[in-house]
């Protein structure tokens, strides 16, 4: 198989690439908990409309990532382990475009009571907040437990 | 220099961190930046049961995404440890006034004593927050097929209508839980 038809994140990852994601990872809870958008206080902010931060922080991730992106498929800098770097689109049309604000909505419930969706979970649990833990591990029931509904649910 | 870097970071240094937080797991792996997926590979590995969705070589596909977790605990673990200031979250005076008015005061630390000490799980509203949050988090993010790393950052980032769609849903459900069920559960 030529490495450069291989499709984005499809392959395992080797020793060096998981060294590579631990420290991906570690530089980005620490990001998460200096920005202070792991604050249950700042998603209160930010769902009441008083102040910038957030959206700023959202806003700006979001167009830097469209940069970046578009310059390493512009160049054709394929990813370091030979995977290709367009991921495969979403799945949409009709039919196929109700779990994206029903499961969306349920989503952002569970966002506004918590104040931490999962990134910041997992940094909170770093920080030694406990009650993470307790949003952790209910997060994890609540994902088997989609998991067991799933056939019945519509998508 | 440390002192500088344990300030809280404004958006306009955080967002575009972020964004390359994006770009760097695409280039190094060809991975698409998600972190609810964890959840459902914490699943496969730990309880698949007959449940086809847990079915899968969770190692070859989610490894990786694992070890980008544990990443962002320690991640959070090293601020906490050698970056915190311990200073209050310096929300706006608007928010401070409406949260004291739900009875919830911004203290020192990054969430709420009133809803996350462990006491806290004992009452309703604490409890609703943490335990019915939690699970809502982790059904609607598979349900949705991402959360705000996979859809609202990721997924805008390349341009996919589908995690737009799911942006809404986060917000719409986000403003029901701020503006409805807080204020009910905490008897404001």
């Amino acid at each position: 198989m030529s490495e450069s038809q291989r499709s984005a994140g499809a392959s395992s990852a080797g020793p060096w690439e998981l060294v590579a994601h631990l420290l991906i990872g570690t530089f980005f809870g620490v990001v998460l908990i200096q920005s202070e958008v792991v604050s249950w206080f700042r998603i209160q902010e930010m769902f009441r409309f008083q102040s910038p931060h957030m959206y700023g922080v959202i806003a700006s991730a979001i167009a830097t990532g469209v940069l970046a992106l578009w310059l390493l498929r512009r160049f054709g800098v394929g990813a370091l382990n030979g995977a290709g770097t367009t991921p495969e689109p979403k799945r949409w049309g009709p039919g196929a475009s109700r779990r994206y604000w029903l499961g969306g909505t349920l989503f952002g419930l569970g966002w506004g009571l918590t104040g931490a969706c999962p990134g910041p979970m997992y940094a909170l649990m770093g920080y030694g907040v406990a009650g993470a833990a307790v949003v952790w591990l209910a997060a994890l029931v609540g994902t088997r437990t989609y998991a067991a509904v799933r056939d019945r649910l519509p998508h | 220099m440390i002192e500088l870097i344990a300030r809280p970071w404004p958006w306009f240094v955080a967002g575009p961190l972020i964004g390359l937080t994006v770009a760097l797991l695409m280039w190094v792996g060809g991975r698409s930046f998600g972190v609810s997926s964890s959840l459902r590979h914490l699943c496969a590995a730990a309880a698949p049961g007959r449940s086809s969705f847990l079915r899968y070589d969770w190692r070859r596909t989610g490894l990786w995404n694992l070890v980008f977790v544990a990443g962002i605990v320690f991640g959070g673990g090293l601020a906490g440890a050698f970056l915190s200031t311990g200073e209050p979250v310096a929300v706006s005076p608007e928010t401070r006034a409406d949260l004291a008015e739900l009875g919830v005061s911004v203290g020192p630390g990054l969430v709420p004593e009133e809803l996350y000490a462990p006491e806290a799980l004992a009452t309703p509203a604490g409890f609703v927050v943490l335990v019915v949050g939690g699970f809502l988090v982790g059904f609607g993010a598979r349900w949705a097929g991402g959360c705000t790393s996979g859809h609202a950052i990721s997924g805008l980032a390349n341009l996919q209508l589908p995690s737009l769609v799911a942006v809404f849903g986060f917000f719409a459900g986000g403003l029901a839980a701020t503006h409805l069920l807080l204020p009910i559960l905490l008897g404001g």
